[in-house]
């Protein structure tokens, strides 16, 4: 197990090194997306206009998070920057990473095979952010550098936000094929058979 | 002499806003122990963020977790407390305070058209059950329930002939299917019994009961031990990156049911336990019980 600190963006060579289980810290841009940002930004990928997709996406880090804001004095501020569940974007993170280079997802309670895959393949991994733990995600917020579809609502918009020490975040899943979420799941599994046969 | 309205509206506005940056005591110490007995680095760091960003809430007065919950309110409203139909539209204003200022997340959805009434309150929202008791005092419990964690809630409607051993089975079953879904450590809520709906909401009442108080009943009390220490045992732990600690109790209440009948309703609370328990007198003064 290896501790990182990584600033973003992040290069492929950077994200391979990563394996399940290391603790990584990052500095730097995160951009949050979570369902309406998939599916807006595959829509103009599917009809071969990701220009108009308003932030350039390589090497980031893709953060599934709707957030608490509140405008004060024409200024966005953050109240609430935990992380939200994964396991909604599974059936197009992988075309995601695909399409626009994003390198390191972080959110929380895992995703799947056909993400696993899309990691390996495409060079990128999965940051697990201990879920509920909004109050520290919200300290190592340093500013709001811009929000992009704030038409999809507060909770579903694209932020740009600056953070510093942000983390920790758990690799839950690598670049080389592991997920440990289901290496825990399938062990408790088969537990779990022992036990009830008991009963 | 203060407006009695006004007292108990001012009262649960400070119960929501006491929840939002704290969790109760025996959460927090259960907690703390959870991380001293880890051995996994995983589920340590996962540990220590959770008891950290419990401190920071706290200090800075950032909401413990963005997701700030489904406003809930358990009510046992004494039959000479002077209000009683008027109680709904003063929670529901408190609520909309509540919301505006703490800040908290506009949580309420209309599921047809999926547009957020934007202050927390919609129809049948706040969720209040409703108990008349003896008495001129009223108390109140204030959940604010996470969606993540309800989710993984699980009805199961039993044959009868599986008896303990199908109850028993049934909670292993919802675990492994809740894995990291609930944000654990959870406080896992059983209800045995009633019916459907009554086995629910007995589950969810069931989690109130103090993490180191054990069930009145000695019988119940070691099958809520036991079934700590199977969960356990599953080594899915902390957020379900594997480790010690997946339930910080095992709660159970029951009631009776249909002979034909074995109603069994689970709830998992999240770690982010946002609980606050206060007696309104009949002047409308709130003492707070929890958190402390």
């Amino acid at each position: 197990m290896a501790e990182y600190r990584l600033k973003t963006p992040v290069s492929e060579e950077d994200v391979r090194k990563l394996k399940v289980g290391d603790i990584v810290y990052l500095d730097g841009i995160i951009i949050t997306g979570r369902d309406q940002v998939h599916r807006r930004a595959l829509e103009l990928a599917a009809k071969g206009e990701k220009d108009k997709v308003p932030v350039d996406l390589e090497g980031m880090a893709l953060y599934h998070c709707g957030p608490i804001v509140k405008k004060i004095d024409d200024e966005w501020k953050i109240f609430g920057f935990g992380p939200t569940t994964s396991a909604r974007m599974e059936s197009v993170e992988a075309d995601f990473i695909r399409e626009f280079k994003v390198r390191l997802i972080i959110g929380k309670g895992g995703m799947f095979e056909k993400t696993t895959q899309g990691m390996k393949e495409y060079g990128a991994a999965y940051l697990a952010y201990p879920g509920g733990t909004s109050a520290v995600a919200t300290s190592a917020v340093k500013r709001v550098v811009d929000v992009h579809w704030l038409d999809l609502g507060t909770p579903e918009a694209m932020w740009v936000v600056e953070v510093e020490n942000f983390g920790p975040t758990m690799v839950a899943i690598d670049s080389h094929g592991n997920n440990l979420y289901t290496d825990v799941l399938s062990k408790a599994k088969k537990v779990a058979e022992e036990i009830k046969a008991k009963f | 002499m203060p407006d009695l309205r006004e007292s108990i509206k001012s009262g649960i506005v400070t119960m929501m806003r006491e929840a939002a940056f704290n969790v109760p005591r025996d959460v927090k110490e259960a907690l703390q122990r959870a991380y001293e007995i880890e051995d996994n680095p995983v589920a340590k760091a996962n540990l220590e963020a959770i008891l950290r960003n419990i401190e920071v809430s706290g200090k800075t007065k950032l909401p413990m977790c963005q997701d700030t919950g489904t406003p809930t309110f358990f009510i046992e409203l004494g039959e000479d407390f002077p209000l009683k139909s008027e109680l709904r539209p003063l929670i529901e204003e408190a609520v909309r305070i509540a919301t505006g200022e703490i800040p908290l997340r506009p949580n309420a959805v209309d599921p047809w058209t999926y547009k957020n009434s934007g202050d927390n309150t919609g129809r049948y929202v706040p969720i209040i059950h409703l108990e008349l008791v003896p008495g001129s005092e009223m108390k109140v419990i204030y959940l604010a329930k996470g969606g993540g964690s309800e989710n993984t809630s699980k009805l199961y409607m039993l044959s009868p002939v599986l008896g303990l051993k199908g109850i028993k089975r049934a909670v292993i079953d919802a675990m492994v299917d809740a894995g990291p879904k609930p944000c654990p450590p959870i406080v896992v809520g059983v209800g045995v019994g009633g019916s459907a709906d009554m086995a629910l909401k007995l589950a969810k009442k069931a989690t109130f009961r103090r993490l180191d108080e054990p069930n009145p009943d000695p019988k119940l009390a070691e099958i809520e031990q036991e079934m700590l220490e199977k969960i356990n045992s599953l080594g899915l732990g902390p957020m379900g990156l594997g480790g010690k600690t997946y339930a910080l109790g095992v709660k159970i209440e029951w009631a009776h049911k249909h002979p034909a009948s074995l109603p069994v309703g689970i709830n998992t609370q999240c770690w982010a336990f946002r609980r606050s328990e206060a007696v309104f007198d009949s002047n409308g003064n709130m003492k707070l019980l929890v958190p402390p």
